[in-house]
């Protein structure tokens, strides 16, 4: 776990290290703790109306009602369900994206990647809007087919990205048995290119997840509406951050596993990288890679985010 | 067409409100993003922590819910300096860990045998990494915070939903004016965004061409 960056450090180092890492933490933990007691003290409006802290109990009683609890339930269901089928589509445009772009005529190529580029540059809540008014879809549709056509067009990018990093002689060994192109492309080329970037393509799944909350804006009610906007506008103003926290808390769940389940398979299908920091888990001393490439391992390094 | 065409200072408007996003939460988000990304590659236990913390929570929330509350929960909590400024914060919080991200990937992108030399030779932390990591990773850090940019400019999209006239609350507006032509005027709004992305994107494919041939 020792970085390369810096020398083992001898006793003084280490009791100065440990004197900044206290210094960190109680600084730190010290930050956090005036936050929350700032927020916990009662507030003064501008018209001298004294109202509870944010903790005070009579901010969180609303938790008590089932029907909160089913409101939130219901709009949790809501983003998973719009998140799944968009996922879905996403996946199948993707893949319908990426031989596009990597097909042999131009009559194909040309104008897949116009198209592409062009969802790639828009913003999602832009297309969302234009779908809402123009196909007159609903906000459920309009947000899925969003959704759906945006990340679908990251993924097919991801999946081209993929196919073009293989080297030459899976295609070549594929048309030398007899295989038709497209026979190659789809049983040789793209099963292989699938899983390499099938941790890009999960963490793009969380974005998408993440996006579900932009469909609030058309008015499809999901957990950011229904918990953060309906609940809040129903139960007054007091509750609101009660609300909020508990959606975030919600969210952060949802995101969180998934996350988690994007880096088991990421580590799994194994792009091993050496870094130079400390946070990196390394197994043992460096491989001697292939002496032609410099840096083998920066090509292996993939960037596992991408923010929406 | 004329939809669009009659409109057009509504929309430049909102296209100056867009850019003055862009710019402002770009430049503190990178302000930000390098702090965090410092934190992480830090020898301090508890700043690596911290870091770490909060780029898993801030990268998985949504960025919808991270305005609502700069729009609704900050002025509740007697914060208002205004809508602009709030949703520029809100975009500038949600893109830190981003940038963050994008630096230290570069950081670890750089072989250890580079810093293992560095080291050998006698230079110290701060040398190894001002004179032989950095100017590397910087290079390699480019295009990905470039792409970091961009979404941010897709992303001041939001900020149009929180009382922000920028160029998707333009839209709104005079899609609610001229119901007719919907179409042309959302097309019109696309180009808009198109002009900021596109061109971000060509300086990052040329240049991730350029550090290609330079390794």
């Amino acid at each position: 776990m020792t970085s390369v960056l810096y020398d083992v450090p001898g006793p003084k180092a280490r009791a100065r290290s440990r004197v900044i890492s206290i210094l960190g933490i109680v600084l730190i933990a010290g930050g956090i703790v005036a936050l929350v007691v700032v927020l916990g003290l009662p507030k003064e409006s501008a018209n001298g109306a004294v109202q509870p802290g944010l903790w005070d109990a009579s901010r969180w009683d609303v938790f008590n009602d089932v029907q909160v609890w089913r409101t939130l339930g219901i709009g949790a269901l809501n983003t998973l369900r719009m998140a799944a089928v968009a996922a879905v589509f996403a996946l199948i445009i993707g893949i319908l994206f990426s031989f596009g772009r990597a097909a042999d005529s131009a009559w194909v190529r040309v104008p897949t990647t116009v198209v592409l580029e062009f969802f790639r540059g828009m913003p999602v809540l832009l297309m969302m809007l234009f779908i809402l008014l123009v196909f007159s879809t609903g906000s459920f549709w309009a947000g899925v087919s969003a959704l759906a056509v945006y990340n679908g067009a990251i993924i097919g990018e991801a999946l081209r990205a993929g196919i073009k990093a293989l080297p030459s002689g899976q295609r070549e060994a594929g048309l030398a048995i007899g295989l038709t192109p497209v026979a190659t492309r789809f049983r040789i080329e793209f099963p292989q290119a699938f899983r390499q970037m099938l941790p890009i393509i999960i963490a793009q799944l969380v974005v998408l997840l993440k996006d579900t909350s932009l469909a609030f804006v058309v008015g499809y009610n999901e957990l950011l509406r229904s918990g953060n906007y309906n609940l809040s506008q129903f139960f007054g103003n007091r509750y609101q951050f009660s609300f909020f926290f508990v959606v975030l808390v919600i969210y952060l769940a949802m995101n969180l596993s998934l996350s988690w389940l994007a880096r088991v398979i990421a580590r799994r299908t194994g792009s091993k990288s050496g870094g130079v920091t400390p946070t990196e888990k390394r197994d043992g001393p460096t491989k001697p890679g292939d002496p032609n490439l410099v840096y083998s391992n920066a090509l292996g390094a993939q960037s596992t985010g991408q923010p929406s | 067409m004329d939809a669009v065409i009659d409109n057009l200072p509504t929309f430049l408007e909102g296209f100056r409100n867009t850019l003055g996003l862009l710019a402002l939460a770009g430049i503190g988000a990178f302000i930000l993003g390098i702090v965090i990304a410092a934190m992480r590659i830090s020898p301090v236990g508890s700043f690596r922590a911290f870091a770490t913390v909060y780029t898993e929570i801030v990268r998985n929330t949504p960025l919808t819910l991270v305005l609502f509350f700069c729009a609704y929960l900050l002025p509740y909590l007697q914060f208002s300096p205004g809508y602009f400024q709030l949703a520029a914060i809100g975009l500038t919080v949600y893109t830190s860990p981003f940038v963050a991200e994008a630096l230290r990937s570069g950081v670890n992108g750089v072989h250890v045998g580079q810093a293992e030399a560095a080291r050998s030779i006698g230079l110290t932390f701060g040398q190894t990494l001002s004179f032989i990591v950095m100017p590397q990773a910087l290079r390699m850090v480019i295009p990905p915070l470039i792409n970091v940019f961009i979404a941010l400019a897709k992303n001041t999209s939001v900020a149009g939903a929180f009382f922000v006239f920028e160029l998707f609350g333009a839209a709104r507006q005079v899609t609610n004016d001229r119901g007719d032509a919907v179409i042309a005027i959302l097309l019109g709004v696309a180009v808009f965004y198109l002009i900021i992305t596109i061109p971000l994107g060509l300086i990052a494919g040329r240049i991730e061409k350029k550090v290609a041939v330079l390794r």
